[in-house]
């Protein structure tokens, strides 16, 4: 029975999240106008975006980034899927850091200098957001003991009342993870940006739209582990998920220029205040529920 | 319509133009006008761009850029001269160090003259393109 539902949940992710993924990217950019004052595009316009690039010529600075970004592609809908399908968390977050470091080769790949910066603030953006994604998987440990999500989110206790500063520290690191927040790093979304879409500044046509599509995949997969914190509470869970995801786009759209040394220095100020702290005082006073 | 058309990305390149023209590109690329209602993006990376926006005559100094830029973008792409410097090489045309014209370096399908060109001209150039560029696709597509 458990096998069947991890495998269902692990299809539906891999079916549902690129569609999910490319809805909310449209909402986001749609939203993100409006707080401009601008009309935006149609809904449904990265959904074109994609389509387009998967009908261009293929081009490479170098073959080897088809096959990194594939890697980089599967590795992310693998982590997805193992997590929606209920498995080790610890894996999730591992895979994912696996799949980006497959993207930082792609980068790497092409003789290129931006593209070469690009991957250098991507490995950056990795120093910076793997910390309280590790955090998060002891977190949960020591208020469930598990690591398997599907027994996390059997857990009586939603995990926010155990986990706040985690909590924080994570939804801090979203900024970073939703590919938002510091200008400079990596790609961002920002129309004239520092690094001209710096990590994937050598990729054109499909490979280009396998890391968008990859990104579709990290999004679900992340806002599914903010999710987790109110496991029992489905609906509690969806509203914190959304309100979350707004005031993401807000605070993207207050600080539009952040620096990646101003990230580096308040999430890692972050991780340490909110998460370990909040690790240390759950090892003094006790976490796992009898 | 194919995604072609609803996502077109530019690609602007200031081939020795006074900036007047590019200006207007940019005064077209604000929230006032927000050509991203239309999916265009100002995307300032040949690999990701379908539409090459090329202001100025091009001299001895850039064509070489210029013929760089125009071969990194993957087809199907479309070269938009923006003024008339682009077009003909305007009244720099007989200068010694001047091409004269974009088309004398990179192939070009669309012309939208103007000194300085005006937003209307720009906007209904890139409408043009936007059709050139459908037909390269279809005619992509036939040859596979």
């Amino acid at each position: 029975m458990n096998v069947i539902m991890a495998i269902l949940g692990a299809v539906i992710f891999l079916i549902a999240a690129p569609l999910l993924g490319g809805l909310l990217s449209g909402i986001d950019r749609i939203i993100t106008a409006r707080m401009q004052s601008r009309r935006g595009p149609p809904l449904l316009q990265p959904f074109y975006d994609i389509a387009k690039l998967w009908h261009k010529e293929k081009v490479f600075a170098n073959p080897v980034e088809m096959i990194f970004t594939t890697a980089y592609l599967v590795l992310t809908a693998v982590s997805g899927a193992m997590f929606f399908g209920g498995l080790n968390l610890l894996l999730v977050v591992f895979c994912l850091a696996l799949a980006h470091t497959f993207l930082i080769l792609a980068a790497y790949a092409a003789n290129a200098p931006y593209s070469h910066i690009g991957a250098e603030r991507e490995l950056i953006a990795i120093m910076v957001a793997e910390p309280i994604l590790i955090l998060l998987g002891v977190g949960f440990f020591m208020v469930t003991g598990t690591f398997l999500v599907s027994e996390i989110m059997g857990a009586g206790v939603p995990a926010i009342c155990y986990l706040p500063g985690v909590f924080l520290a994570l939804f801090a690191v979203l900024t970073l993870k939703l590919r938002k927040s510091p200008f400079d790093i990596s790609t961002s979304h920002h129309a004239h940006q520092e690094l001209v879409k710096g990590v994937t500044s050598s990729f054109a046509g499909k490979t280009l739209a396998k890391v968008e599509l990859a990104h579709w995949y990290e999004t679900i997969l992340l806002l599914g582990m903010i999710f987790l914190f109110f496991a029992g509470h489905p609906v509690i869970g969806i509203i914190v998920v959304i309100v979350g995801y707004f005031l993401e786009i807000l605070i993207d759209n207050i600080f539009p220029r952040v620096t990646w040394q101003m990230t580096v220095k308040s999430l890692w100020l972050v991780t340490l205040i909110l998460g370990v702290v909040n690790i240390i005082l759950l090892g003094i006073f006790g976490g796992i529920l009898a | 319509m194919t995604s072609a058309a609803k996502s077109p990305w530019l690609l602007h390149y200031n081939a020795s133009s006074c900036n007047g023209c590019d200006i207007e590109i940019l005064a077209a690329l604000t929230p006032l006008y927000d050509v991203e209602r239309f999916g265009i993006i100002n995307t300032g990376n040949p690999a990701h761009a379908d539409i090459f926006v090329v202001t100025g005559g091009v001299n001895e100094q850039n064509k070489e850029v210029l013929k760089n830029l125009y071969d990194q973008i993957p087809e199907p792409k479309v070269v938009m001269a923006v003024g008339i410097c682009a077009s003909s090489g305007g009244v720099f045309r007989d200068c010694y160090n001047v091409s004269g014209g974009v088309d004398t370096i990179i192939p070009v399908d669309v012309y939208v003259p103007g000194c300085s060109v005006r937003p209307e001209a720009l906007i209904e150039g890139v409408v043009k393109a936007i059709g050139v560029l459908e037909e390269k696709r279809a005619k992509m597509e036939a040859e596979k």
